[in-house]
């Protein structure tokens, strides 16, 4: 009977499905959402409508609508889990022991990482790019549009396995970057190590491929004309992000596959004993952990750079110096991740390179802010939203740099290692630097694919709520920190007289939360007003690129016509024109399109199936899994049939209707 | 404009069209195989790190046997040499000559998988598996990741051969091809890198 469920059901069994009642509550609110979603498609008939229009769709811009969709649901459990750490060092002071266990609260701690890093910011990542980069290059699609459909939902696949855990078992215990020997199954037996290896692996393979497929559309889909150095910013961005996570993921995916093999197989690649080397994993995952914080940035600095320009009516300061700077930091990035474990003991000579190279990657960074801040002097500045953005992040983002180069020099990080002063300086780069330039790229091309303008006064008091709330969250943490808090802290002594700066730490995160609150609301009110906030013209902020060339929602196709390129604002330089030579109609041709598919859910679908049936040990479950990828693969493969055309007289009818609202 | 300029204008439009479909995907390939490179570089390097802590059990000295693992190359490279073979004939659309290439091919890659396999066998049964020691972890993982590449070539080439002998050499099926050989050289040459590495440096003790 035992050997029976053991085949069955590997490790499985009912006690995975008992929890605490934090736990359950996360449970049932999960629950209760998804029972609402699915309440209401059912209620105004919407699931065909659901799955051919979005699910199974191959559009980029609709890829990428699916993308943020569910990187903003995780941002938000990422929040939560936030508030409980937050509420966790305000209460559990002393003899009071707050309102966790401190298990839980590892579990906690280690979920908010992981889902911020990899499942928000990466999700939001893809994305901006699927809803972007086409159109900045003049171009209708990505290179291979059935693979982007497929990595956005190995991408859900792996943020579901991870939403699993909260239900299932348990998650890993082991910090965001699960470090053996305590990831070992030695020290964590349960399956919460798992879980993280299998939702990042699944989600990370994913990221791989679109890594290859926007580096591609990149090199291959450019408009005629549009050579290299005339490439608008962000895509260049882009470009230096996607290289980077061609040469870094691979790394994490082997880093994860020994991690499990050590698990579940009993080998010693990083166990503690068994001529195994622990401090290699630390290597291996920092190689890939330190370029990802450049991935993850990159393309922000892009976003900011468009907006910038935009808003100062003035062309981007020093172009070729912001193209060597990214290429600068692409270099660089892969040599600087022993910065992370200064406390190793590599010796001094190592220590020190390090800490030099670290100290030179904020070079490239400082031309970039330079640069930035010569963009706006003498130009037009309008304080939108999205620019509102870019302001703040200029601030925070130069504080949290020195704070960087300050942790860079090895005797001091010594003493700041594991400290909240390290967790305060990375917050600083990441919510200012990543998190930030997306919000304003959200606002910034939202009207451009849903044709309407976010509402401006509601994002300006959302805006002031996350930087004054951010100030009062992260300021005290690097006090906390030089005073001698620790990361991870779950609890301490009243008399080390730390508990009134979590106090403030943890209203400064209340006021973050009403930023949060103030920006559904204005994705509500936004929504509701969408006729008075309609984009008539494609181009409502006076953008210098092509992707405000075309009607606001963009056309399916994109382009039309396909531009021809000639000048680096070209969309700028083309309405600043002299001659007007709008009369003349526009030849159109037939426009070859993908089809719609739902391959891509399937394989994402059996590779769920396999990551849960590794994580429990369930073998026939993997199997399955593995065989139904494979099937779908070459299912997909024999299918001659992937396109359709939009012919000329079609496109022509759309056109008038998209530019007939125009006039 | 007579009919038959304006359809000479469509296939003409059509073939550039499918000339820069192939033109992504081999440079789309490419990109894969980068990744692949890093991929194969990371495990050398664990290798590198862990080749020598052996816990106390054998060292890569006693365990490899040259001549078996140089047989195993041997069918390899020749293998290699079969499949750009099936590209010359393909190219010459003699349909006949591609599939008998492939089949080689094909049944070369699978001697080698086999004796691979039995390698790895042999070792466990005298217990000296990949629960050993580092080293053997190490080694267990490296020549099993590159074992399981083949095994993916094994399955795409059958996928090809059933293809193109229903459908012949078209230009669909010959960009298949093309790619495929790219895997296939790339999983050669890594394999060199292995011979070398693990194989002779573990023999020679270095």
């Amino acid at each position: 009977m035992q050997l029976l469920a053991n085949v069955l059901i590997g490790k499985l069994n009912w006690h995975a499905l008992q929890h605490s009642a934090v736990t359950m509550g996360g449970v049932a609110a999960m629950a209760f959402g998804l029972l609402a979603i699915a309440g209401a498609l059912t209620y105004y008939k919407k699931w065909r409508w659901l799955w051919r229009e979005w699910l199974t769709s191959l559009d980029p811009k609709k890829i990428g609508v699916m993308y943020i969709v569910v990187a903003l649901v995780m941002l938000l459990r990422g929040i939560s889990d936030a508030l409980l750490i937050r509420t966790q060092q305000v209460t559990s002071v002393g003899s009071a022991h707050g309102v966790i266990p401190s298990d839980q609260f590892q579990q906690v701690f280690s979920a908010h990482g992981t889902i911020m890093i990899f499942f928000a910011a990466m999700g939001l990542l893809f994305g901006i790019i699927n809803l972007v980069l086409p159109l900045q290059i003049g171009a209708r699609d990505v290179a291979f549009p059935f693979l982007n459909s497929t990595s956005f939902w190995l991408y859900v696949a792996g943020a579901v396995l991870i939403n699993a855990s909260l239900a299932i078992g348990d998650f890993s215990a082991a910090g965001w970057l699960a470090y053996p020997p305590l990831s070992e199954t030695q020290y964590s037996p349960t399956v919460g190590v798992d879980y993280w290896i299998w939702s990042l692996q699944i989600a990370g393979i994913g990221s791989l491929l679109s890594g290859i497929n926007f580096l591609t559309t990149i090199f291959k889909l450019r408009a005629p004309g549009m050579a290299l150095m005339k490439m608008p910013m962000f895509v260049w961005s882009v470009f230096g992000s996607m290289s980077l996570v061609v040469f870094a993921f691979p790394i994490l995916t082997v880093t994860l596959t020994l991690l499990a093999l050590d698990r579940t197989l009993g080998m010693h690649f990083f166990t503690a004993g068994g001529g195994a080397n622990a401090m290699m994993y630390v290597n291996l995952i920092w190689a890939w952990g330190h370029p990802e914080v450049y991935i993850l940035v990159l393309p922000a600095f892009g976003i900011y750079s468009e907006v910038v320009a935009t808003f100062s009516r003035k062309r981007l300061f020093g172009y070729t110096s912001m193209v060597w700077a990214i290429w600068g930091i692409v270099f660089l990035s892969f040599t600087v991740w022993l910065h992370h474990f200064f406390t190793m003991g590599a010796g001094a000579d190592v220590n020190a390179f390090f800490g030099i190279m670290t100290m030179i990657i904020s070079v490239p960074t400082g031309v970039k802010i330079f640069n930035w801040l010569f963009t706006m002097y003498r130009g037009r500045i309008h304080f939108t939203t999205p620019m509102l953005w870019f302001i703040g992040f200029m601030v925070l983002f130069t504080i949290g740099g020195v704070a960087g180069v300050l942790l860079a020099v090895p005797p001091a990080d010594f003493q700041l290692h594991n400290s909240l002063f390290l967790v305060a300086h990375f917050h600083t780069m990441i919510i200012s630097g990543v998190l930030f330039g997306y919000f304003a790229g959200l606002t910034y091309w939202f009207p451009k694919i849903f044709g309407f303008k976010l509402n401006e006064r509601l994002g300006k008091y959302a805006f002031w709520c996350w930087l004054s709330g951010f100030i009062l969250a992260f300021v005290p943490l690097y006090f906390l920190g030089l005073m001698g808090a620790t990361r991870r802290l779950d609890h301490y002594d009243a008399s080390m007289g730390w508990r009134p700066m979590f106090i403030v730490a943890g209203i400064g995160v209340l006021i973050i939360c009403l930023g949060v609150a103030l920006q559904v609301l204005q994705l509500a009110v936004s929504i509701w007003q969408r006729r008075e906030n309609r984009d008539t013209t494609g181009d409502p902020w006076n953008g210098r690129t092509l992707e405000w060339s075309v009607p606001s929602p963009a056309p399916v196709y994109n382009f039309a016509v396909v531009p021809k390129v000639t000048e680096r604002d070209q969309f700028w330089a083309d309405k600043n024109k002299k001659q007007k030579t709008k009369n003349t109609e526009p030849t159109y041709e037939s426009i070859e399109l993908p089809k719609n598919t739902p391959m891509g859910i399937f394989i994402a679908g059996f590779a769920f199936l396999f990551g849960f049936g590794a994580v429990w040990h369930i073998v026939w479950l993997c199997v399955v899994g593995l065989l139904g990828v494979i099937t779908t693969i070459v299912i997909r493969s024999n299918d001659e049939h992937t396109e359709y055309h939009l012919s000329a007289s079609e496109i022509k009818k759309l056109e008038l209707a998209a530019r007939g609202d125009a006039v | 404009m007579s009919a038959a300029a304006s359809s000479a204008e469509q296939l003409a439009r059509a073939l550039s069209a499918q000339r820069d479909k192939d033109d992504k995907s081999q440079l789309g390939f490419w990109i894969y195989l980068m990744t692949d490179c890093v991929l194969f570089a990371t495990l050398f390097a664990t290798y590198a790190v862990l080749r020598h802590n052996t816990f106390g059990g054998p060292s890569g000295h006693s365990l490899f046997r040259p001549g078996y693992v140089l047989i195993e190359t041997l069918l390899l490279l020749t293998s290699s040499f079969t499949c750009g073979l099936a590209i010359l004939t393909a190219r010459l659309q003699r349909r006949k000559y591609v599939l008998s290439m492939l089949l080689l091919t094909a049944i070369l890659g699978a001697a080698f998988l086999i004796m691979e396999v039995t390698e790895f066998r042999h070792l466990v049964t005298e217990g000296n598996s990949w629960r050993r020691s580092g080293f053997l972890s190490a080694f267990f993982t490296l020549v099993g990741t590159h074992g399981l590449h083949i095994l993916t070539g094994l399955l795409w080439l059958s996928v090809l051969l059933v293809k193109i002998s229903r459908q012949g050499v078209n230009a669909v099926n010959l960009k298949r091809l093309t790619l495929f050989s790219l895997f296939w050289h790339f999983l050669d040459l890594v394999w060199i890198f292995i011979f070398t590495f693990v194989y002779l440096f573990g023999v020679s003790g270095l």
